[in-house]
């Protein structure tokens, strides 16, 4: 029983890692390509890995597929936002549909 | 033209998820194991990804674009080694897991700061 569980757990997070990278390839912008691709594929890889613990069961393996999901659920957004803040301070521009720039308005306010 | 370039790419999606869907992966597999089938075709789904994501560091207008798609390729490579722990009933493929998080983690803040146009002193 719970190796059907484990096994519905790695379909979802298949099918999410491969609309990320959909994502990735498709977005027409730095920043939306950003979100996309590392909210998509952060929750697909931390399902592939409760799904490995679930079928493997509590030994070796399956505790540190738990403490993979760990280090991903803390680095994985860490990394994104300095991605981020790293190509806006090195001047890559916003698509030209973009509605609003939040970071822009405060860099300017702390010019003033 | 632009609608020509997309017609090419969906098309070469939907023969590569068709031929994803006929033949599984026969090998990498221990031979009593039940559901062979599906873990081929999950490792070949993510390696698709994975294609997809150097599609984007071939083709990216700027450096932020390769960095992303890097950082994306490191993610899904963990799910590869969960998977191959499963298949091939071998648990040290999960450590490999670990320490290739923890590497493109630290990688894609270095890369970050070079971005920024700072030293790494700081």
């Amino acid at each position: 029983m719970s190796n059907v569980i484990g096994l519905i757990f790695i379909g979802i997070g298949l099918v999410f890692d491969f609309f990320g990278c959909l994502g990735l390839v498709r977005l027409p912008d730095v920043y939306n390509r950003l979100q996309a691709a590392t909210k998509c594929v952060t929750l697909g890889t931390c399902s592939i890995l409760f799904g490995t613990f679930l079928i493997v069961g509590f030994n070796a393996a399956g505790l540190k597929a738990l403490l993979c999901i760990v280090f991903l659920i803390l680095t994985a957004p860490v990394a994104a936002h300095a991605i981020a803040r790293g190509a806006h301070r090195s001047g890559i521009k916003l698509w030209k549909g973009s509605v609003v720039d939040r970071y822009a308005e405060d860099k300017e306010g702390e010019a003033k | 033209m632009k609608k020509f370039r997309w017609l090419i790419g969906t098309i070469i999606l939907v023969g590569i998820l068709i031929l994803i869907i006929v033949r599984p992966l026969p090998f990498l597999f221990y031979p009593d194991l039940p559901y062979l089938k599906f873990l081929g075709r999950a490792i070949y789904i993510i390696i698709l990804a994975c294609f997809l994501c150097l599609y984007r560091v071939w083709r990216g207008p700027t450096g932020a674009d390769r960095i992303v798609a890097i950082d994306i390729m490191g993610i899904l490579i963990v799910g590869l080694c969960a998977i191959l722990t499963i298949s091939t009933n071998r648990s040290w493929y999960i450590d490999i897991g670990i320490a290739w998080a923890l590497q493109s983690f630290i990688s894609t803040l270095a890369f970050s700061k070079y971005l920024e146009g700072r030293d790494f002193d700081e």
